[in-house]
């Protein structure tokens, strides 16, 4: 009688051909990009290493320097594949994770929270049918992926078994997180939130294999670095100790498909125990008023912004934290290598170790810090979008204050979320040391002096804001974005200097490895506040952009 | 009279849809004024033009003597606004949503406030997430209407709420013009317009094509006439101004419609034949609104399989539909 019941799975093949058309340009937009990526990474790295000596040299380095074994993950021989590999798999990693996450969150959670899904509810459609669909659709585009990046690494002469275990890795990684944003979907009732707590997964597997990473040793050929065993409790480590090209681990695609498995399973439980529409978590009754502190645009601005910035605030903090935890071992491990040494000194030359390190490490923590700002302002265009900012220009509010009530939170948040993370940098490396005042100095000044490119790249958002209302969400991504690659791409890619100057993370002085110079952070602040009059100039003109 | 809101030639479109075409719009000091048409019509549009959040086109508009769009944030001290669908913060409770809008604006009476959630039957405290959409209408009916204002311009503000719910609704308009209030009423709902509205506009495709008080408008259509006479009725087919006569009971009843220039000739022809019986039914705002779009109706009953073309006029119509929205 009750089908539904029965057949749990009823209309999911029309929801995946519903998914398909949804995605159809998103999804290979993102699959193009990324495996493009991976493409043009290789290409650049066969330019630059043109003999097996200096690809040698580099190898041992990369096996022995902390930083690279923080960020590149393990050193896996001297080969080209497996050096470029090495270099490029934590943004495909991490690009392919997102990209799972979101698809997965479109079709589920934000669907409910539009009231589609009730709407696909109340027809023949079985309860587990929507989030198969969303399922079916992510694994299904991350094995095009993975064929895709394989495809690619082959056209530029590599060897067809380890480009596939590579094409392996990244797509094991989106599944992966496919499955936790199956979860985060469930649990949580927002889209925001889902999105968020995928985030925050992402952001804890790079921290627990960096860890791995940095505290394993050296093989007795010097050019791979054994990890540690944390690298093997996160599916990112996972998908860095296929190594491909070296050893071509096949195995640990069990070890994606099993968890991806149990995550799956485990967000169907939850879609049975739960209402549609609904999280796990209950909304309690709020106040029958409204309290002083939300008389206001500027009160309203902050009760909406506040959860993202307490967020942000205590990821931020936390790899704060844990980049100076390490600071320790990784100067250890610096002044033990000569070679190492040496490379440093070209970096900047005359500088201590731990001051390149701690100028490069905040230079990450300045981005990631970019990234709440996007999120923070493009808030604004969701008030919009959704209807919420009519009601409130409809009383005296001026459109200045209440864009300008936004600006302050995202600016303060920003400047207050960079230096509680250098602060619990500096404090816990001077808490190994014993260096309390000079570390806690020099690594707050590292990370406050990422401010001025946040917010100038913060402004950015604001004049798409006022320009761009439509589109300002995707460009204001793929700006962040951007930056992300050319800071962390940028030499290796080869990428010309002007398009480099660009970003303004290029522009940050090196605090503490050199001295500070207030000139280009007085040309971002002008930058910023450029930028910004353009976005409160036009969104003063425009109408507002209401709905799709 | 003092014209609170007036428009001349007022345009606006979105791309290539023109959603408003050359709009005239005047609504007086003290008035109810309905503003009716169907959906995609024109009328949040219009609207939202009077409250500067769209940028128009062409033509004048003036607000309260001022600017709508120059003047936004003084105008907006002096009118208060309930939208026809309201999203809310999802994370603020009710109550806290009511007192924020209404301290924005400035002027929330606070035991009216209270007064209000109370006849409205709305439980401050809940989430605005877990608002059904009536609900939600609620706390934007009393956010707008617990405001010390002149102007209200409410956009469908009782979509979604229950009959009952609908007559507190009413009590409190006429609770605020009795206070001297000016209202701008958008409705489809035409029972709404008629227990409410002292003077009417009808909307079409961007264009006011009929305006003027109920009483006036009532004049321009027919009334229907139910008869008994003691003599058989006849003649009546050949008395001008006489319309759809329906007779039964072999002559002696009969039900019509009289053209209102005509009702006095015809009521002195049927009073020679022994009037028994006599009820008069005045022209309902529907028939008003059908002789502005009963074109519309016809080709959509001759259509009524769904699948054929549309004219050209409801396709445009629906254009302006969805850029309205």
């Amino acid at each position: 009688m009750n089908r539904t019941a029965t057949q749990p799975f009823t209309g999911a093949w029309r929801l995946v051909r519903l998914a398909l058309r949804r995605d159809r340009i998103i999804l290979p937009v993102w699959i193009v990009a990324i495996s493009g990526l991976a493409g043009a990474v290789l290409a650049s790295y066969s330019g630059t290493y043109t003999n097996e000596a200096e690809r040698a040299d580099a190898a041992a380095f990369g096996a022995s320097n902390p930083l690279t074994r923080v960020f590149d993950g393990p050193a896996s021989g001297t080969s080209l594949g497996a050096m470029a590999l090495v270099e490029a798999f934590k943004v495909l990693a991490i690009l392919t994770a997102l990209m799972s996450a979101q698809a997965v969150i479109r079709h589920t959670r934000a669907d409910e929270e539009t009231g589609r899904a009730e709407l696909l509810g109340s027809a023949v459609v079985g309860r587990h049918a929507r989030l198969t669909a969303a399922l079916v659709v992510t694994l299904g585009a991350n094995l095009v992926l993975g064929v895709a990046v394989a495809g690619l690494l082959v056209a530029n002469d590599l060897p067809v078994a380890g480009s596939f275990a590579a094409g392996m890795a990244a797509a094991g990684m989106g599944w992966v997180f496919a499955g936790i944003a199956a979860i985060g979907a469930q649990v949580l009732s927002t889209t925001r939130g889902a999105n968020a707590a995928a985030a925050a997964a992402l952001a804890i597997a790079f921290v627990i294999r960096a860890v791995g990473d940095l505290l394993g040793h050296v093989g007795d050929s010097g050019v791979v670095l054994i990890s540690a065993w944390p690298s093997w409790v996160s599916p990112l480590g996972w998908g860095q100790q296929v190594r491909p090209y070296y050893q071509d681990n096949w195995w640990i695609a069990g070890l994606f498909a099993g968890l991806t498995a149990l995550l799956v399973v485990g967000a169907f439980r939850l879609t049975s125990l739960r209402d549609v529409g609904s999280g796990m978590v209950p909304p309690r009754p709020g106040p029958a008023h409204a309290g002083r502190g939300l008389r206001s645009t500027l009160g309203l601005a902050w009760r909406l912004q506040r959860g993202v910035l307490l967020v942000w605030a205590i990821g931020l903090v936390g790899l704060g934290a844990a980049f100076g935890a390490v600071g320790k071992s990784a100067e250890d491990l610096l002044t033990d290598n000569a070679q190492v040494a040496q490379m440093f000194a070209r970096l900047s030359p005359g500088a201590d170790v731990i001051d390149v390190y701690f100028t490069v490490l905040m230079a990450i923590v300045g981005t990631a810090a970019a990234g709440y700002t996007v999120q923070a302002l493009l808030r604004m265009r969701a008030e919009e979008d959704t209807g919420r900012l009519e009601p409130v220009l409809a009383t005296p509010v001026g459109r200045h204050q209440w864009l300008a009530s936004h600006a302050i939170i995202a600016a303060g948040g920003t400047t207050a979320i960079l230096a509680l993370a250098g602060l619990a940098g500096g404090l816990v490396y001077g808490g190994m040391t014993g260096e309390w005042a000079a570390s806690t100095r020099d690594v707050l000044a590292a990370a406050l002096v990422q401010a001025p490119a946040a917010l100038a790249l913060g402004a950015l958002v604001l004049a798409l804001f006022g320009l761009l209302p439509r589109e300002s969400g995707p460009l204001a991504w793929a700006a962040l974005a951007a930056a992300l690659v050319m800071g962390q791409l940028g030499a290796m890619l080869d990428l010309p200097q002007w398009l480099l100057d660009v970003s303004p993370f290029t522009h940050v002085p090196r605090v503490p490895a050199e001295a500070f110079s207030v000139t280009p952070v007085i040309w971002l602040l002008l930058a910023a506040v450029a930028l910004g009059a353009v976005g409160f100039a036009a969104f003063r003109r425009r109408d507002l952009a209401i709905g799709a | 009279m003092e014209h609170v809101i007036e428009t001349r030639g007022l345009t606006k479109s979105f791309g290539r849809t023109r959603a408003l075409e050359g709009l005239d719009l005047t609504v007086g000091r003290g008035e109810v004024h309905g503003f009716l048409g169907p959906n995609g019509s024109g009328k949040s549009t219009t609207i939202r033009v009077l409250l500067g959040l769209l940028r128009k086109d062409g033509g004048e508009t003036t607000l309260l003597g001022g600017d709508p769009w120059r003047d936004a944030v003084a105008l907006h001290r002096r009118l208060a606004y309930v939208p026809g669908d309201v999203q809310l913060w999802p994370n603020l409770s009710g109550g806290e949503a009511i007192d924020l809008l209404g301290e924005l604006r400035g002027s929330l009476r606070r035991s009216r406030r209270d007064e209000l959630v109370e006849r409205f039957q709305l439980d401050p405290t809940k989430k605005c997430s877990a608002y059904s959409k009536g609900n939600r209408q609620k706390v934007a009916i009393v956010a707008g209407l617990a405001s010390d204002v002149e102007l209200f311009l409410l956009d469908e503000p009782t979509s979604g709420l229950d009959p009952l719910m609908e007559t507190v609704f009413q009590d409190v308009v006429h609770e605020i013009t009795a206070g001297g209030g000016t209202v701008l009423l958008s409705s489809h709902i035409l029972a709404e317009a008629e227990a409410l509205c002292d003077t009417v506009s009808i909307i079409r495709d961007g264009r006011i094509v009929e305006s003027g008080s109920l009483a006036a408008l009532r004049h321009l259509t027919r009334t229907t006439l139910h008869v008994t006479t003691r003599e058989p009725l006849d003649g009546l087919e050949t008395t001008p101004g006489v319309y759809d006569i329906v007779k039964s009971d072999g002559g002696y009843t009969a039900r019509f419609e009289v053209a209102a220039d005509q009702l006095g000739a015809v009521v002195e022809h049927i009073g020679q034949h022994g009037v028994v019986a006599l009820t008069s039914a005045p022209p309902t705002l529907e028939e008003l609104f059908l002789r502005h779009y009963g074109d519309e109706l016809a080709t959509l009953a001759g259509n009524g399989n769904g699948n054929a073309k549309p004219d050209g006029a409801a396709r445009r119509r629906r254009g302006g539909a969805e850029a309205s929205r």
